[in-house]
Formats: C-alpha cells, structure tokens, sequence
C-alpha cells in the first residue's frame, strides 16, 4: 500500500531498509594503544578508562530519522490499520471504550514532552468523541509494576487529559483487585489468562504502546499489562526465563511464546486495536551532554574538556543531587514508526523496526563482556537502581542483548561498572529489601527461591496493600527480577563489579568485586585466559548484538 | 517450623481512635448525670497531663489514665464496650484494615491483637475484624466495680513485645517469618522482634526508625 506523498513510505518499512543498507561493520571499533580513553557509565558516575588493545567496542547504530509529522503518521496508522477496519469505523455511539497505555517503566528516561501517549490518546480521544463515543476509561498497564504517582501521570498524558480524566476515568491498573479480575480460562499448556475486568467487558479496548525494544509490545501488552499474579506467574518463573534465548528475540524466547498462547485466548474474546510506536535512539539530543553519545577518538578538544569537567563535577556532587539531576533530563527520542490495528500483524512491522535501530552485526563471542550500568532501569523511574535492580541490568538486560548467540561465550567474565550499595527506596521497592537481606544470604538460586518463598512474598498482606494503595512494587517483583537475571548467572563463569561502594553487596549477589577497571581486567585474565577477547557494550543509547 | 503470625497494635494503626476516647464515651454515657459531670470535667482538666506523660512513659500513662475507671460496675463497662464499638470504633475503623487482616487469614497466618487498651473495649472490635486472638489490658474488679488498677504486667511497649516472645514459644509461632503492624514508636519492641516489622500510620519518630531499618511503610490512614 501506498501512503500519500506528502507522508513518505510506511512508517518503518524505509527505516528497516536503511539499516541493512548501513556499513555494517561502522558500530565496532576494535581499539590500539593510541586509541582514546572509553566513556563508560557507572550509575550516577562517568568513568573514562583505557582498555587494552584489540578490546573491541560495539556502538549503538545512530539515530534512525524521526518521522517528519508525528500527529499525520498517527492519523495515518489509525485509519490505515494493519488487518483491522479504521479505527474510526470501530467507534459507535453508545460503546463501551477502554484504552490501556505502557507504565512509566517505558521509555527510559523519559522522553521530553509531548510523551508519545499523549499525543496518541489526543487522536483516539478525538476519534472517539467525533463517533458519540462517551464511556471511555484509561488504564495505565502497570502489570505488577508501581502504581505511577500522579504527577507522573500527568507529565505522560498531558494536563488537557489529566484534568479531564484523572482519577475516576484515567487510572492505574490493579492486579490485585479480585472483583475486577476476569478469568479468560487456560491454554493448552495450562498457563491461566485472567484480565482486568473493564477491558474485558469493554466492546473495544485499545492498547497503546512504546516499543522501546524487541521484548515489548505485541501480546505481551495486554496479557501482562492488565493481567494478575496468578496468570503472570505462568511465565514469569525461573523456568520460562533460562528458556529464553534471547528476551530480546522473541522468536527464541520462552516468555514471547507465552505471551502468544495467551495472546489467543485473549484475541478470541475480546475485541483489540493496537497500537504501537517505535522511537528512535536519540539519547542525549542535543542536550549538553550530547558528547556523552559520540565515539571517543572523534571528540573535539572542546567536548574532552567538557568530558573532564562533568566527570571532575559529577565526583564532587552528592548522590542523591546526582540522581535527581539525572532522572530530571528527558531523552530526546523522536517517533520513527507508529503502526496499528491487529496486534501480531502490527507486532510484526514493530519488531521490523526495533531490530533495525538496535541491532549491530558481531562476529564472535567473547571471553570478558564490559558494560557500564547507567542510573536507570524500566523499575526504577524516579527512585533508586538498587542491588537487585543493578543485577538485572546486568545479567538480565545487557546479557540478553543478543540475537543469535550470546556476546559473552559460556563460562565467560562479565565486567559491570556501577557504585554499588545496599540503598533502596522503601517506598517503591519494600519486599526487594527483605529478598536482599533475608532469601539472599540463604540462597542465590532462582528456582530454590522460587519454590521456598515466592507464594509468601506474593501474598504477603502489608506488600499487597502497599501495591494497590501506594507506590510499591507487588511484593513478588523482586523474584521476577532474580529469574529475569538467571539465564545470564547460569551461562557466566564469573560476574565482576568494579566500585562497588561496599564488600558484602557483591558477596550476597555472588559476584567478584574489583576496585577499578584495570584490576577486574586482571581478574578475568586469571579466570578465562592471558589473552581474552574483550569486548565492550557502548551503552547508552541501547544496542542489541546480533552475534554469528 | 512454626507458624506464621501478624501481631496488631491497635489504636492509630487499625483504628484512628485511642484509649482516652473510649474512657470519654463511658464517661458520657454513665446513669448518673452528676458522675457524668464530675468525670467528664477530671478528663479535661488532665488532658495536658496525660499529654506529657504519654510522650514520656507510656506504661505510667496507661497507669494514670485507667485510674479515671475507679467505681464503674464491669457490667456497665462491658455494655458501653459494645455500644462504643457501634457507635465510635465502626467508623473510626480505617477501611483498608479489615481487608488487610483477611488476606493475612487466607494465607492461614495466626491473626493476634496486642493493645494497651481495655479488653471491653476491644473484644467487640476483635470479633468483627475476625481476630484469632485478642490481648488487651484488663481492669481489676473488686466486688463488680472496677478499683482504678490494671492487671499486672500492664501491656504496653516492652511488655507487649515480652508477651508476644512469650506467647510464640508456648505456640510454636516463628516470629523470624512474623508479622508485626504498629503506629507508634512506643511499639518499637514489639516491631523489632519479628522478621517483618511494618510501620502503619507512623508518626514522626517511628517513621524516622522504620527509614533507618528499611521496614515497610503502610499507610492506611
């Protein structure tokens, strides 16, 4: 199909095409003894370091070009729908209207305003109300995350709709409200599909979406995002995430697979318009850290001074003034696809996009794996990246960043750069401080866990109120994130964190400490070989290896 | 290993009432209008005292204020228990607390209320939110009418933690996986002994205590 010219191509199909026409070896640099000191990020901190020769640096792809009229592509995906009517041929009077929208945990951090949800609900509002549709709730798809605070709320949807909505119209999703849970029955392997009543009941719920990586989206919004615990848990378990081969490809991963059986059930009851955006990996924008974001060797003698100068200021300033600096500066993503109606057709063209933004070709694994952990992570918005969380940056999200095989090779070392504590925030994360300091010194070992103490997490009373009523992580998410980081524990041979600020941290997570690069480096030479092959993730912006 | 109990304070943590309230009910509610004068004005004319003194020691508060019930029949207090319950402790009720304490059933933990506050006041109290087990203080009876004491040990702060301890080992209850829910820093021992402490409704010092520790904040309030 064709769009109108003044539009160009179908939002994703030319971005995908330039990607594979991209010099596909441009993202890696392989370093010598002249090459520049590496950028690397260690929570609130940035490190400047040299590796040794030869370590080989994989650079997130530049910034796919935004779309030049967001709003005319939104128009555009609403009334020219992948295997569905318009929307607005959807829309009757008198209908029963639910839309569901992604949680705060995407995208990360932020992006500036206009969010990408506003400017979408302004469009389906608007639809809605040419078509006389009137009873039209939202629901924000928080699954077993926090409930967004509302300030939070209102910085995504945009005050025009916040005043109009919140909180009687416009409100978080509760897993753990039985009265408005529906159960959708099972599928064939018994995984059971339960979902939030309104949508259920509902002549039409829209589901909308960012896309920020392979993982997201499709079936997954809607079978997770309004879900329960009893039918998360059908995946999120130990077992469904060492059978992942990679999150981030969903035709390999346990977790999707689920998500699409589920997915079925959920299709042949209700009845779904989704819609889905990709963003580009516009990290820094041309905000004053932009420099952050270029190839080292290729910084001006100006940018290294400033390079200096924000390391020299981010050493002297206290943590917490750094976080909140931190997670005060949006992203600058800009919106390079946007594709609707029936959600695997559309999941599909998704897919098509985030692969080629993200994924860079690698060829070989490697024997040591750096990658600095950044502030932020999808749960800690506005709060604090606590151990559990650093974890699963590390052995959940930077290991799954592959499609094919693995970066790090089987009984490899993973070097992660980050200050680690035992700070965390009480009132988002309760139950992860009694997993770490209570299940960790027990055991590290997800499925022991699992069957020792999830249930009793899970139903932990004060945790579920805490959930439903305040700003707290259900009482089982901390699980969620030790299963999520168990693939990766299983396949290192040794996890390495360099500045950690205390010695029993790392012990608990059964991790080797190390007080600089240099020394982690010697560290994983005794392990794997005198020679290994480094390699080093260049993240922010996100990278996915597409590994031979 | 044992069982698995939640141990509850109750004034300010399930309820947003405390013990003066309920002694101002039966003192307003009392057949004599001249015993209603006289206490009613004793009650307000100490307030300031029992003020400082609760800020001090909680134990001797409890000792001074429970003298106010000297010369009232058991029978009457017993009644003016279960009217106030209707009347006053209903409604005071914070609404997500009953809810709290049946998904704690269903998880099949030991349900047990540990307050400094009179038995006759709370048992109706206990009964309606479907407490396994109700502690409170009792008053001591002489001849039907109460003589202004409380039975030893008073329960409140330490003792309350004391019981508890004590009431675990003889019930095979393994405060390690306990739970314990309390508003005030006076609770402060009864929170420290069990594996999950939380803080409901906490006031300022408590608050403070349960941030240094990481023990969970509730609000029901």
């Amino acid at each position: 199909m064709r769009m109108p010219a003044d539009l160009g191509e179908k939002p994703g199909s030319s971005n995908l095409r330039r990607s594979l026409d991209r010099d596909l070896t441009r993202q890696i640099d392989i370093l010598d003894e002249k090459s520049a000191p590496r950028i690397i990020h260690s929570g609130e901190d940035i490190l400047v370091e040299h590796l040794p020769a030869g370590t080989r640096v994989i650079y997130p792809n530049p910034p796919m070009q935004p779309l030049a009229n967001p709003r005319a592509a939104v128009r555009y995906a609403l009334t020219h729908p992948e295997n569905s009517e318009p929307l607005y041929a959807l829309l009757k009077p008198g209908m029963k209207l639910t839309i569901a929208v992604d949680d705060i945990s995407l995208p990360l951090p932020m992006m500036k305003t206009p969010d990408i949800r506003q400017s979408i609900l302004e469009h389906v509002l608007e639809l809605a109300a040419d078509n006389g549709v009137d009873d039209i709730e939202i629901i924000i798809a928080v699954s077993l995350h926090r409930h967004m605070h509302s300030w939070e709320v209102k910085r995504m949807v945009g005050e025009r709709i916040f005043n109009a909505y919140w909180p009687k119209k416009l409100y978080n999703h509760d897993a753990e409200d039985r009265e408005n849970i529906v159960s959708l029955g099972q599928t064939e392997l018994k995984e059971e599909v339960a979902l939030n009543r309104r949508a259920v009941e509902s002549d039409l719920l829209i589901y909308v979406n960012i896309n920020l990586v392979p993982m997201d989206g499709g079936n997954k919004s809607v079978a997770v995002g309004l879900s329960s615990y009893e039918s998360i848990r059908a995946h999120h378990n130990s077992h469904t995430m060492v059978r992942c081969h990679s999150y981030m490809d969903p035709a390999r991963s346990a977790l999707a697979s689920s998500c699409d059986r589920m997915g079925a059930i959920v299709h042949s009851q209700l009845k779904i318009f989704q819609i889905e955006t990709c963003l580009n990996n516009d990290f820094y924008g041309d905000s004053p850290l932009k420099f952050l974001g270029k190839r080292e060797d290729e910084l001006t003698r100006v940018e290294r001074t400033a390079l200096d100068a924000t390391v020299w200021s981010l050493n002297k300033m206290p943590r917490e003034a750094k976080r909140k600096l931190f997670h005060s500066i949006p992203a600058n993503y800009g919106l390079v696809a946007v594709n609707a109606g029936e959600t695997n057709a559309v999941h599909a063209r998704t897919l098509d996009t985030n692969f080629a933004q993200y994924n860079v070709p690698v060829r070989g694994q490697a024997d040591v794996l750096v990658c600095g952990v950044p502030f932020i992570s999808p749960y800690n918005a506005n709060s604090i990246l606590n151990p559990i969380l650093v974890q699963v940056m590390g052995l959940g999200y930077f290991f799954n960043m592959y499609v094919g095989k693995p970066l790090i090779k089987k009984g490899g070392v993973l070097i992660l750069t980050y200050p680690l504590t035992d700070e965390f925030n009480a009132t988002h994360h309760p139950s992860y401080i009694e997993f770490f300091h209570r299940l960790l010194p027990e055991s590290n070992d997800a499925a022991a866990l699992e069957k020792k103490y999830e249930e009793e997490f899970a139903r932990n009373p004060a945790y579920i109120d805490m959930y439903r009523f305040g700003n707290a992580y259900h009482g089982v998410h901390p699980f969620y994130m030790w299963y999520w980081g168990e693939a990766g524990r299983q396949h290192v041979g040794k996890t390495i964190i360099v500045g950690s600020q205390t010695e029993s941290v790392p012990r608990l997570l059964g991790w080797d400490s190390a007080p600089d690069l240099t020394t982690a480096l010697e560290m994983a030479r005794d392990f794997t070989s005198p020679n290994p092959q480094i390699t080093m993730m260049h993240h922010p912006p996100i990278v996915i290896a597409q590994t031979e | 290993m044992g069982r698995v109990a939640a141990f509850f304070d109750v004034d300010g943590t399930l309820v947003k009432t405390n013990v003066i309230h309920s002694y101002a009910y039966t003192a307003f509610n009392l057949p004599s209008l001249a015993d209603r004068f006289t206490r009613a004005l004793r009650l307000a004319a100490a307030l300031p005292i029992y003020g400082l003194v609760e800020n001090i020691n909680r134990k001797t508060f409890n000792d001074l204020f429970y003298k106010n019930y000297e010369g009232i029949s058991e029978d009457r207090l017993i009644a003016l228990g279960e009217e106030f319950f209707e009347n006053v402790l209903r409604r005071a009720l914070y609404p997500r607390a009953r809810s709290l304490i049946q998904r704690g059933k269903e998880q099949g933990i030991h349900q047990v209320m540990v307050t400094g506050a009179l038995d006759f006041t709370m048992a109706p109290l206990a009964r309606y939110l479907g407490m396994d087990l109700m502690k409170a203080n009792e008053l001591e009876y002489r001849d039907g009418f109460a003589v202004g004491t409380v039975k030893r040990p008073l329960l409140a702060g330490p003792t309350k933690a004391h019981w508890i301890r004590q009431y675990a080992q003889e019930n095979d209850i393994d405060l390690d996986r306990s739970f314990a829910y309390a508003d005030s820093y006076s609770d402060y021992p009864m929170l420290s002994l069990v594996g999950r402490p939380c803080a409901v409704n906490p006031e300022m010092k408590l608050r403070s205590a349960a941030r240094a520790f990481d023990w969970p904040i509730m609000n029901l309030a």
